[in-house]
């Protein structure tokens, strides 16, 4: 029987010739990541360790992105604690304030993550990186602490979800509504425990950034990871950005699939996810009722990278954020902060009433920069709207796309770009 | 191993925002923490749980966030096995890592009501409702993960 792209990586960083879906394993691991809420933890979970020493001081990446600037006094001590760890271990990716960024739009960049990679990450959305053809999974600190102990993890091998794609987006349309999509019409357990694995000649048509913000959100179906094909698109980044050498697997023809959906571009429009589940979608000519908004979000891991600010800026080019409307653009690292100063985008965004900050997760998770009071609404571009995410437990997220959230905050209610 | 408890009933994606909202992930001491166990789904909790209670709950429960600071929290609040139809994967994972029992049985998980009074055998996977006297019979672990949830955790385990 043949193997999925996911399970090719496994059998291979198992040391197998194959495996098959069900069986456990232990993995060898290319890179280790946390970040500054879940680090502290590992950090202590690590001193429990007979050998407390690193596998390797060069596969281990720690971010501190989550509350910094450091919002306050327990973040500020939570960050001090890694950066001396960090020190103590002589880690050579330690991102602090002024290198950092948002993790999973840091570490493609920086090319620590290439195709063919065993990744895990102590944050959920490390399965961003399946978009350039890695297997790649969230995990929580006492796996991260084992990780960077032994270079090692286990894992249960996943059955896997097929998405072929086909036909090309709209305009207007982008990866966040792709994903919106399929969580809308899978559900928020739809993978549960499984591959998301994306196929067909579709995939060509979605940018690298398109890709990532798909393979970010598999987890809010309950996937293990999400992964695309390599391809010209892949490879060309790879190029860019790749610090170490790559290897590209294909799913074999005869690969099994618990279930295999056919999802034609062309037909998908902008798609907002109400609250409180990423699966309580609706297509934007579905939206009858007006809602007013009180804030609209840009960044995030999930669409904080320089495609979604220069659609945001796009739209709001030459336009005003609407009166009583808080409009946060967040670019997701210093690298695509210089480049959105460099194209003029920020400048778009300051004209209109918009703020630019530093790179941070903030207010995605309710931590700072943009926390909501009860009863408020946001549209955010950002991956969870599950209750008190981004504040008081009686607000409101909307998840939707870049141009969306600008089109929305111009607009003042939730709203598609003309 | 058994336990025996009161039961919390939650409903479908329990999730781990509302197990421990992110505003409280910069505390480090782990009783201080466990005070804000549930808090945005039910401010009550914490001051009606007692050690040993189980909690039940619906499909994909711990859904979202990494954060292990989820089932710590639970655990360090007195709750001695989760039973849900399905557990989030991560969620899954980190309970197993820092020994908290879970089973998945979703008999159990739809018919057991708040305030039952269930016991567990974690050997043999059988739940059985002492207020009914229905027993049900819960996926077993296999034994790999039953060698780390004995251990008390990943850390033990891979120590041994």
């Amino acid at each position: 029987m043949g193997m999925t792209m996911t399970q090719k990586i496994l059998a291979a960083h198992a040391g197998k010739e194959s495996v098959t879906a069900g069986e456990l394993i232990e993995a060898r691991l290319d890179l280790v990541l946390g970040n500054d809420i879940t680090t502290p933890v590992a950090i202590r979970e690590m001193g429990r360790f007979n050998d407390q020493s690193v596998f390797d001081k060069d596969r281990i990446a720690l971010v501190m992105d989550h509350f910094t600037p450091n919002k306050d006094i327990k973040s500020a001590e939570n960050c001090k604690c890694v950066r001396e760890f960090a020190a103590a271990h002589e880690i050579s990716n330690y991102f602090d304030v002024g290198k950092m960024g948002i993790e999973h739009a840091l570490l493609p960049e920086q090319g620590l993550t290439v195709a063919g990679d065993c990744i895990i990450g102590a944050d959920s959305h490390t399965c961003t990186y399946g978009a350039l053809g890695a297997f790649s999974t969230g995990v929580g600190s006492t796996d991260m602490a084992a990780g960077m102990a032994t270079g090692k993890a286990w894992f249960k091998v996943p059955s896997a979800i097929k998405f072929n794609l086909r036909g090309k987006p709209k305009k207007w349309v982008s990866g966040k509504d792709v994903i919106l999509h399929i969580i809308g019409m899978i559900g928020v357990d739809g993978a549960l425990y499984q591959s998301m694995e994306f196929a067909g000649e579709g995939v060509k048509e979605l940018s690298m950034d398109d890709r990532f913000t798909i393979a970010n959100m598999a987890i809010e179906a309950g996937g293990k990871n999400g992964i695309f094909p390599v391809d010209e698109k892949t490879v060309e980044y790879l190029k860019e950005h790749g610090k170490r050498p790559y290897t590209a697997y294909e799913a074999d023809e005869d690969a099994e699939y618990t279930a295999v959906y056919d999802i034609d571009l062309s037909e998908l429009e902008p798609t907002v996810a109400f609250p409180h589940l990423p699966e309580n979608t609706k297509k934007m000519s579905e939206i009858t009722e007006h809602i007013n908004i009180d804030q609209s979000v840009i960044g995030s891991c999930t669409n904080g990278r320089i495609s979604d600010l220069r659609a945001a800026a796009q739209v709001m080019r030459g336009k005003k954020v609407a009166d009583n409307v808080r409009c946060i653009v967040i670019p997701g690292t210093q690298a695509i902060y210089l480049q959105a100063i460099e194209e003029g985008l920020v400048a778009d965004f300051i004209k209109a009433g918009a703020i630019v900050t530093a790179p941070t997760c903030g207010p995605c998770l309710g931590g700072h920069t943009g926390v909501l009071a009860a009863g408020e609404k946001a549209i955010s571009t950002t991956n969870r709207n599950f209750v008190g995410r981004m504040g008081h437990v009686d607000s409101e997220v909307y998840l939707a796309s870049p141009a969306v959230a600008a089109a929305s905050a111009i607009a003042g209610y939730i709203t598609a770009p003309n | 191993m058994n336990v025996k408890g009161t039961v919390f009933k939650f409903g479908d994606n329990v999730d781990t925002d509302v197990i421990i909202p992110a505003r409280h992930l910069n505390i480090m001491d782990r009783t201080e923490l466990a005070t804000h166990c549930m808090e945005d789904i039910d401010k009550t909790f914490v001051s009606r749980v007692k050690k040993g209670d189980i909690m039940v709950a619906g499909r994909n429960f711990g859904c979202g966030s990494s954060r292990e600071h989820a089932p710590q929290v639970i655990k360090d609040s007195g709750i001695s096995c989760v039973i849900a139809k399905t557990f989030a994967r991560i969620f899954y994972r980190n309970a197993i890592n820092i020994g908290l029992p879970i089973i998945e049985c979703p008999e159990a998980a739809e018919a057991i009501e708040d305030g039952h009074e269930v016991s567990v055998d974690f050997d043999s996977g059988r739940i059985t409702d002492e207020t009914t006297g229905t027993s049900y019979e819960g996926q077993a672990f296999p034994e790999f993960m039953q060698k780390i949830i004995k251990a008390e955790g990943l850390v033990n385990y891979i120590n041994s």
